[in-house]
Formats: structure tokens, C-alpha cells, sequence
């Protein structure tokens, strides 16, 4: 369904942060992409849903493809409505509009009414507390149900891919199962593609289908969610899970950082 | 004093201050939607105002038709300079904004000088003037329909940015563009329709104006000036505040137009919205209604 191949991301002209960046997100599955701050998994959502033109970045070679159609540097508005809608990190819901508000913004692109009052419907079965709220300010949301909001309201656009930029940041660890398994939920019932952001590797493999590992905005790794769960780097470092229980010394750290360095 | 004279000022002020929210209300809406200070508000409304003249006088047509003409001239202007002048600036400096909010005000004053020349045109009557007798005073019908067509618009402009899907889109928009951005609006629609719509509410205070008075002049771009006290004391983000300073102001520069004018021999009248202003800006920097935002640089 997208395609990233060799893609280079260049900010201001001069900061390269995407380096030949390749990935494949096949229709229906959940995808996550994780890595450490800095490796340029953010910078990846945003070359998709086009965001990288208000921040001055521009994808300067390589190609990313979504439906067999090229959408390199098309504006956000047109990817939008080409089915892709991100939700970006940190929320970011509009905290001065309603949930109910919110919500209307999220289905801004579509044209059939009925069906933009049955979405709404649907987005408040899948997550109760808003109904409960849906006339108050949703900046007085607690974060994991601005979350909740988030999601909902890129619901309400009917995307085919959904783009979710660490959706764990920041939210209390039960509210992230729960988030989870919504998002898991949503995958299934709804058919709604899923490219998943993750630095949480434990609770983004409890969900997807297949895994990428970016660092210094490469791929390093990828796999099925099997493959990578049982690969012992990755348990080592992303998962927590070292072979050695004893304390490691500073040496070992040394062979953590030359181990660390895969491609 | 007497209490009829009280109620006459008050009553004056209301008014005057109704066409201050009006434009005061223009004024936020745009810089709500895209952070400029458009300076060149009071010129928005000269231009309608002589534009909606022009149509009644010279071409007598009906006043709604001329009404109609004159708002889809005003959207026009507004979207025009919108496009032309405002977005290419966008991402620049709030000074060169303003700056050139400030150079387009004198280039409109121009353009209507060089058109209508600088000296009062009679403008025709809309509303039946005989006064009304309201209690103790009489309240001519022209300030009645004034006050009537202010509210029907603020009515009308709260609920579209409360109920139509634009107008959520447009507070959307202002409260995180790049946000908007990822809901597929389009940012420079939205500052398209802030100009366009600011520039007809402008518009309507113009014609307004010209009723009431009775006739145009250059004058009445200075309102653009007035309207900033407005929206100081109100919140610069603020329509409620807009409207709430308008009506403030308003019968603040009547009130000391009535009784300190005699005191010291005149222009306290002109001069209280701007003491306000500056009293305003030391105590309540945000304004009454305004939000309050830590900008970290």
C-alpha cells in the first residue's frame, strides 16, 4: 500500500536526516517503526503526510508511493484526502475546541454527511469517556483520553492508513494498554492500515504485524513481529531483556555501542 | 446634570460602540486566523462605505442589492489583498506585517481621495430617521437599526464559527495551523476567508456609519485607529472581548465627550480610548478576555 524507497530528508538545505530510507507498509497489517530519539522515525511520518513543507524539510531524492501513485512533497491537504491522516506526537488536539469540535475538524475532508454522523457515532462507541465529554473544552483532558481524541478524530477522516506517532508518549502504562488495544481494534474492524511509531518496542510488538528499526535515519533491522522478538540485539536493547544478569561493565558497554552499530 | 442627558450619552455610546465591536470583531477574526495586526481596518470600511454610496447614488439601485454588491466588493478586496500582499509575507516578522498593513491603509485612503475627493458626501437615507421616544428620550430610528444590524451580525458570525464546519475549521486553524494542516484544511483558505469575511463585517460598519451620520468622509478610516483600544481592552484573540470593549469604549468617549469636554474646553472625547488603552495595557496586558500564552523565544 506505501512504499518508501532510498528516500533523503533534508532540512533547511543542509541538515540531512533521512538517509536512503526504504519501507513497505502492505494494505491491512500494523507496521511500527522504532528506534531511539534522533533516528529520524518522526521525520518518516512527516515525508509521508507531507508536514515536512511547514517545516521547512523537503524529501530530496527517493521516492514514496501510496497506491501506486507518487505523493513525494504533495501538500498535506491533498494527502489528507488521499487517505492518509497522521496523528502527531504529543496529541495535539485542539485544546480551546470541544471533543465533539474536535472531532467535527478530524472529518473536515469529508463530503457525506450521513456517514460523517455514523463515524462520530462509531468514535464514541470506541471510546465511551468522550461521549461523556463531548461539550467540554478538550483541553482539560487528561493526556491518555487527549490520546483517545487524537485517534478518534483521525477516525473521522476515514483514512486508509493511519500514521501514529508514539501514542504511548507520555500516558499512564494501564491507559496504554487500553490505547493499544483500541488501536488494535480499530486495525480489524475497520481495516484501517496502521504505520505505528513506537519507542515503547514491548507494547508496539504486542500489536504489529511487522517491525522496522531505524537508527541515524536508516533502516537497521526489520522483520516480522516473531523475527524480532526473538532476535537477541533487539531483546537486547530494545527490549531489555540482556542474556548476562549481572551488572554489565563499562567494557561491555564499549562492545554495546560497536553491536549497536548493525549496518 | 440631569439623568435625560446621562441616558442620551450612554445611549450615543452604545451605538458608536456597537460599529466598534463591528469592526473590532473584523479585526480579531483576522488576527486570530493568521496573527497579522491588520492596520488597514478602518480603511476596509471607507472603502465599503463608499462603495455602497456610490451604488445608492449614482446608480440607484435598492439598498439590499447595493448591500449585496458591496459585501461581494468587500470579500473581494479582502481576498485580493489577502492573496497578493499578506501571503507572501507569511513566516516574515510581525513588524513587516504590520508595516505593510500600515503602507496598504494609506494606498486605499489614496485611491479613495483620488475617486471621491476629501470632501463630505451627503449619504442617502436608508433608515426612516423620526425619532423614537424611548421613556424620557428621544432615540432616532437610525441608531435603533444600527444597534439592530450589529447584533443580527455578531449573532450570525457566532454561530457559523460555533456550527458550520468552516468555522470550526477557521478556530482550528488558529489554534495550531500545523495541526490543521494534518486534518487536511487548508491554511491559506481559511486566511482567504478571515480577510474576506473581516473585510464585509468592516463594510457593514461602514455603512452604518454613513447612515447615521448622515454622510462620508475621510474620517471615517480613523476608526481603524479606535478599534485598537477596543480590542487591547478586550483580547486581541477574543470576538466576545471585541464586543465587549466596542460597547466599553464606546460609551467611555461619550460619557467624557458629555462631561470633561466642557471642563477643559474639548478633546477628551478623543482622547479617553487611548488613556484607557494605556491604563489597560499596564494593568490586564492580555485584555479582559484575551489568552494568556507564554511564548518562549
Amino acid at each position: 500500500m506505501l512504499t518508501i524507497s532510498n528516500a533523503e530528508v533534508i532540512y533547511n538545505r543542509v541538515i540531512l536526516v533521512l538517509k536512503g530510507l526504504s519501507l513497505h507498509v502492505p494494505e491491512g497489517k500494523i507496521v511500527a517503526l522504532l528506534g531511539a530519539n534522533g533516528a529520524g522515525k518522526s521525520t518518516t511520518l512527516k515525508a509521508i503526510s507531507g508536514l515536512l513543507k511547514s517545516e521547512e524539510g523537503e524529501v530530496s531524492a527517493g521516492s514514496i508511493d501510496f497506491m501506486g501513485e507518487r505523493i513525494n512533497n504533495l501538500d498535506p491537504e491533498d494527502i489528507v484526502r488521499k487517505g492518509i491522516f497522521q496523528v502527531m506526537e504529543g496529541r495535539r488536539v485542539f485544546e480551546d475546541l470541544t471533543i465533539d469540535e474536535n472531532l467535527t475538524v478530524g472529518g473536515h475532508t469529508r463530503k457525506d454527511s450521513a456517514g460523517f454522523k455514523r463515524d462520530k457515532e462509531l468514535v464514541y462507541d470506541y471510546f465511551p469517556r468522550l461521549r461523556e465529554r463531548r461539550n467540554q473544552l478538550s483541553g482539560f483532558l487528561s493526556g491518555g483520553e487527549q490520546q483517545m481524541l487524537a485517534i478518534g478524530r483521525a477516525l473521522m477522516a476515514r483514512p486508509r492508513l493511519m500514521l501514529l506517532d508514539e501514542p504511548s508518549l507520555g500516558i499512564a502504562p494501564l491507559l496504554v494498554q487500553e490505547i493499544f488495544q483500541l488501536i488494535k481494534k480499530i486495525n480489524t474492524e475497520e481495516k484501517t492500515t496502521i504505520l505505528l511509531v513506537e519507542q515503547n518496542a514491548n507494547i508496539a510488538f504486542s500489536i504489529c504485524d511487522y517491525a522496522y528499526i531505524m537508527e541515524g535515519g536508516r533502516v537497521a533491522m526489520s522483520g516480522t513481529t516473531e523475527q524480532m522478538k526473538s532476535n537477541n540485539d533487539v531483546k537486547e536493547f530494545y527490549l531489555g531483556m540482556g542474556e548476562g544478569k549481572e551488572k554489565k561493565s563499562y567494557r561491555e558497554l564499549k562492545s554495546y555501542k560497536r553491536r549497536k552499530r548493525w549496518l | 446634570m440631569d439623568i435625560t442627558f446621562l441616558l442620551q450619552l450612554i445611549i450615543n455610546g452604545l451605538v458608536v460602540g456597537s460599529i466598534y465591536a463591528l469592526v473590532a470583531t473584523g479585526f480579531v477574526i483576522i488576527y486570530k486566523a493568521s496573527s497579522a495586526l491588520n492596520l488597514a481596518q478602518g480603511e476596509f470600511l471607507m472603502v465599503g462605505a463608499y462603495i455602497c454610496l456610490n451604488l445608492l447614488s449614482k446608480y440607484n439601485l435598492p439598498f439590499w442589492q447595493a448591500i449585496l454588491i458591496t459585501f461581494a466588493f468587500s470579500a473581494i478586496l479582502g481576498i485580493l489583498i489577502e492573496r497578493l500582499i499578506l501571503r507572501p509575507l507569511i513566516g516574515s516578522h510581525l513588524i513587516s506585517v504590520i508595516m505593510v498593513t500600515l503602507g496598504l491603509s494609506s494606498i486605499l485612503k489614496a485611491l479613495v481621495q483620488l475617486a471621491y475627493g476629501t470632501d463630505t458626501i451627503p449619504f442617502p437615507e436608508v433608515f426612516p430617521s423620526a425619532p423614537v421616544q424611548i421613556g424620557p428620550i428621544p432615540v432616532s430610528q437610525g441608531y435603533l437599526y444600527a444597534i439592530g444590524c450589529v447584533t443580527i451580525l455578531v449573532t450570525v458570525l457566532t454561530m457559523f464559527f460555533k456550527y458550520s464546519k468552516t468555522g470550526v475549521a477557521m478556530r482550528a486553524t488558529a489554534s495550531s495551523q500545523q495541526v490543521a494542516l494534518t486534518m487536511g484544511i487548508s491554511v491559506k483558505k481559511m486566511f482567504a476567508i478571515s480577510w474576506a469575511i473581516s473585510a464585509i463585517v468592516s463594510a457593514v460598519g461602514g455603512i452604518l456609519l454613513g447612515t447615521i451620520r448622515g454622510g462620508i468622509d475621510m474620517s471615517l478610516s480613523f476608526m481603524g485607529l479606535k478599534v485598537l483600544p477596543v480590542v487591547i481592552l478586550g483580547g486581541l484573540d477574543s470576538i466576545l472581548g471585541a464586543i465587549v470593549g466596542g460597547v466599553i469604549i464606546g460609551v467611555l468617549e461619550n460619557l467624557s465627550g458629555g462631561y470633561v469636554d466642557p471642563l477643559v474646553g474639548g478633546g477628551a472625547k478623543e482622547v479617553a480610548p487611548y488613556i484607557a488603552l494605556i491604563l489597560i495595557l499596564m494593568f490586564k496586558p492580555y485584555g479582559l478576555f484575551g489568552k494568556k500564552k507564554i511564548e518562549r523565544v
